[in-house]
């Protein structure tokens, strides 16, 4: 493959590449990200493959499979280019018919186009689909459209264009300064300036320096980096080779998840491709700069995505965080100054060295500029990855895009912000999102994972379950973090299983406080949030817990009784079939025996659900 | 794993000391876990105390020291499968394996575990199998899922895959 050596050679391959497509061509794309894949995209590829084959006119259309476009909820995703018609739900039954159909006949199948949740109407095109309509999708948007494996699908929408603007044309002190005037801001939870990090690793003494991309994305809840880099690497390697010459670094490192095998395969395949074409390597683009970036695979500890413990395990040694007095960029891997960015962070770089600072600047608040992801999970209707610019209302995000809370239920909450954040009451859902809101709420943006809460989401169980996360992953080094969580987390299994008591609430806040100010890192500066956060806006539920001995999300099990209403009970027979505890009895009802309602035996009861599950006349009262 | 196996995943990584993780997780991808002997081997080849291989291998949760069933089971509990019920989830397959997350069934068919988060939160709650991902899970559904890797239906499941 052969090397391209200047920033000319680099627009004429770009030109041969968009020559060589025709742009009228029908294409079809399958979103094949982790998402789509939990849904069986992969069988809806293998059934165009069969079709397209099986037909004469199969060879003209193109078959291209993308990363996640972040609709997950209706996956498999299937968009039919040039015209953008958006199919949800795809099965590989369907594939035969979208081809006769659509790609021969120009026809619509209106059953596998998306309807409004509320009209009711058929949405045909991408664009028009409320939820990515309200998006603003600067860093997302390739992810639907190219192919991850193929540094010519970058190259044609326009990737790669940024550096050679970056390394033949700025000085890397103007590089900086374009960052910050353009006041990007890390998005792997901080929100620290990137500019300023990056002067600051420049001016620090040393040879040999190295930057890091993070993408160790442990927030439980967040794909947005995942997705980055299965769907789009090659716009994340493009934002590294640019910050490295701007800090004067010459080897990067991207370390990454190994619980995301695609996302390793993708970055690595980016990697070599780029390689070959002399993007990454000695001289590149006959600029006289050289980089070059290896993967470096996480082993699974929540505690490496803060920066000093990831420079350790990068170094191949257990991840525990250090002291903060000394910064990374002075002395990090190997003791060298050492420049670490999440993904998100690095994806940005490209867009502002080729729009401009001023252009950038534009977007968001006064405080927080661009756009974010957000992953927007939990109780809403359209779960899935979002873009939008910084400073847009919760409510717009969690009503207007996401479509709102499902079965009619009440929202409650949103979690933001991974285990270091906090809850978001319903009285403040149009606060403006941003870092500094965030932070005043008394949550944060964290790398930007956003679980919505419903009335079915008990407080108590969310802050159990999150300091039960955190007393797993503390790393163990700092007492204060070590029996901090754990003791957090006996205090609030005890409220939730009926045993607290009013002082626990207080002793959880002074716990909350001696953990967070004796810690050394930000998971442990960071862990009573969960706690904290909850009993600032929701202390009535853990006064219900502790008081009234009562859940009324019914979520936490010790409280709950079941009970079968012996008026509506059918007398089928199926909840006793599925207690496993042989709690329930009665007499099943057939066309010769006359039946007995069923009772539920509470001293066996192991309030496991099942029955409550298994009944379909909701005959099953839970109490 | 004999050992010549071993120092060819070292030579892969230039026989580097600071390559332990990923030699770790090579020999973990291969074998499931992390023989005792394979890791005495790996400390005479890279020259480095045997308790420091060990205090890598025991802080990160990816790796194990004991030897995992034939299906490994992973049920997620991100934030987003947690409040759709991903606790339940657990129970239910506990209650059908007899196994805590992190043991392996007496038959060595299934190892139960659990992990923070997949990314796959859309389709949660959601349990992967060997890589296959159960979306929208519910725990009457969990017996139904567990059933295509129970010894009998796999064999099949393995020969069908086969043909194709």
């Amino acid at each position: 493959m052969e090397r391209i050596s200047s920033p000319q050679a680099l627009d004429q391959y770009r030109s041969e590449i968009i020559q060589k497509r025709d742009p009228d061509q029908p294409c079809i794309t399958v979103c094949t990200g982790t998402g789509c894949h939990a849904s069986g995209c992969h069988q809806v590829v293998e059934a165009f493959k069969k079709v397209l084959s099986d037909h004469p006119e199969g060879r003209r259309v193109n078959l291209r499979m993308t990363g996640c476009h972040g609709f997950c909820e209706k996956g498999p995703l299937v968009v039919l280019h040039p015209n953008k018609i958006l199919y949800q739900k795809v099965k590989p039954e369907n594939c035969q018919e979208i081809f006769e159909e659509t790609i021969l006949k120009g026809k619509i199948i209106e059953s596998l186009l998306y309807a409004h949740p509320a009209t009711g109407q058929k949405i045909t095109h991408e664009d028009d689909v409320p939820f990515y309509k309200r998006q603003m999708r600067i860093i997302f948007g390739n992810n639907g459209s190219i192919d991850p494996t193929s540094i010519d699908d970058y190259i044609a929408v326009g990737g790669y264009r940024a550096l050679p603007k970056a390394l033949l044309t700025m000085s890397p002190e103007a590089i900086i300064q374009e960052v910050k005037e353009a006041n990007l801001r890390g998005r792997g939870g901080g929100g620290f300036p990137a500019g300023v990090k990056w002067e600051s690793c420049r001016k620090a003494h040393g040879e040999t320096k190295y930057v890091i991309c993070n993408a160790d994305e442990g927030d439980p809840g967040a794909y947005m980096d995942r997705s980055l880099l299965e769907g789009n690497p090659h716009s994340v390697l493009e934002g590294m080779i640019i910050g490295a010459y701007g800090i004067g670094a010459h080897e990067g490192y991207v370390y990454v998840r190994n619980e995301y095998p695609l996302a390793v395969i993708n970055i690595g395949i980016a990697i070599q491709q780029a390689r070959e074409r002399g993007l990454l390597g000695k001289d590149i683009l006959g600029s006289g700069f050289d980089f070059d970036v290896r993967i470096s695979r996480g082993g699974g500890a929540f505690v490496c995505g803060e920066s000093s413990a990831l420079v350790a395990s990068v170094a191949g040694d257990v991840g525990e965080p250090r002291a903060k007095h000394i910064h990374l960029v002075e002395s990090g891997l190997r003791d060298r100054p050492t420049n670490l960015n999440n993904v998100e962070t690095w994806a940005n770089v490209p867009v502002i060295i080729l729009n401009g600072a001023k252009w950038y600047a534009r977007i968001g608040t006064e405080g927080s500029k661009g756009t974010k992801i957000f992953s927007l999970v939990g109780k809403v209707n359209n779960t899935g990855l979002v873009e939008v610019p910084m400073g847009i209302t919760l409510r717009e995000i969690v009503y207007d895009i996401g479509g709102g809370i499902p079965g009619r239920k009440r929202f409650k909450a949103v979690q933001t912000g991974g285990p270091s954040g906090g809850c978001i009451p319903e009285s403040l859902i149009d606060l403006p999102v941003d870092f500094d809101r965030l932070t005043e709420a008394g949550s944060m943006m964290g790398s930007g994972g956003m679980i919505v809460m419903d009335e079915s989401t008990c407080m108590v169980d969310v802050a159990k379950y999150f300091m039960n996360f955190l007393k797993d992953e503390s790393c163990g080094k700092c007492t204060s973090c070590r029996e901090g969580t754990k003791r957090m987390h006996e205090i609030l299994t005890d409220i939730s299983e009926g045993r607290g008591t009013i002082d626990q609430i207080n002793l959880l806040e002074e716990l909350g406080w001696a953990t967070a100010e004796a810690s050394l890192c930000q998971l442990g500066g960071t862990a009573p949030n969960p706690v904290l956060s909850t009993l600032r806006y929701f202390r009535n539920e853990y006064e219900e817990h502790i008081l009234n001995k009562r859940c009324s999300a019914k979520v936490c099990r010790s409280l709950l009784k079941y009970r079968v209403l012996s008026e509506v009970c059918k007398m089928c027979g199926a909840c006793a079939k599925a207690c496993p505890s042989e709690a329930i009895s009665g007499k099943r009802k057939t066309k010769k025996v006359e039946g007995i309602p069923f009772t539920i035996d509470s001293e066996k009861c192991i309030r496991c659900g099942m029955c409550f599950e298994s009944c379909k006349f909701d005959a099953i009262e839970v109490q | 794993m004999n050992p010549s196996e071993i120092d060819a995943i070292v030579e892969r990584y230039e026989g580097k000391e600071s390559a332990i993780l990923a030699i770790l997780q090579d020999i973990q991808a291969k074998e499931k876990y992390l023989p005792k002997e394979a890791l005495e081997h790996l400390g005479q080849r890279l020259q480095i105390p045997l308790n420091k291989i060990y205090r890598i291998a025991t802080f990160y949760r990816a790796f194990s020291l004991t030897p995992r069933g034939r299906h490994e089971i992973h049920v997620c509990l991100g934030t987003a499968c947690h409040v759709r019920g991903a606790q339940r989830i657990v129970d239910q397959v506990t209650m059908e394996l007899r196994v805590r997350p992190g043991e392996t069934t007496k038959d060595r068919n299934f190892t139960l575990g659990t992990v923070n988060c997949l990314g796959v939160c859309a389709a949660g709650p959601i349990i992967a199998i060997d890589g296959e991902y159960f979306g929208n899970m519910s725990p009457i559904k969990v017996e139904g899922v567990l059933k295509k890797f129970q010894p009998g239906q796999s064999d099949k499941k393995e020969a069908s895959n086969g043909k194709n």
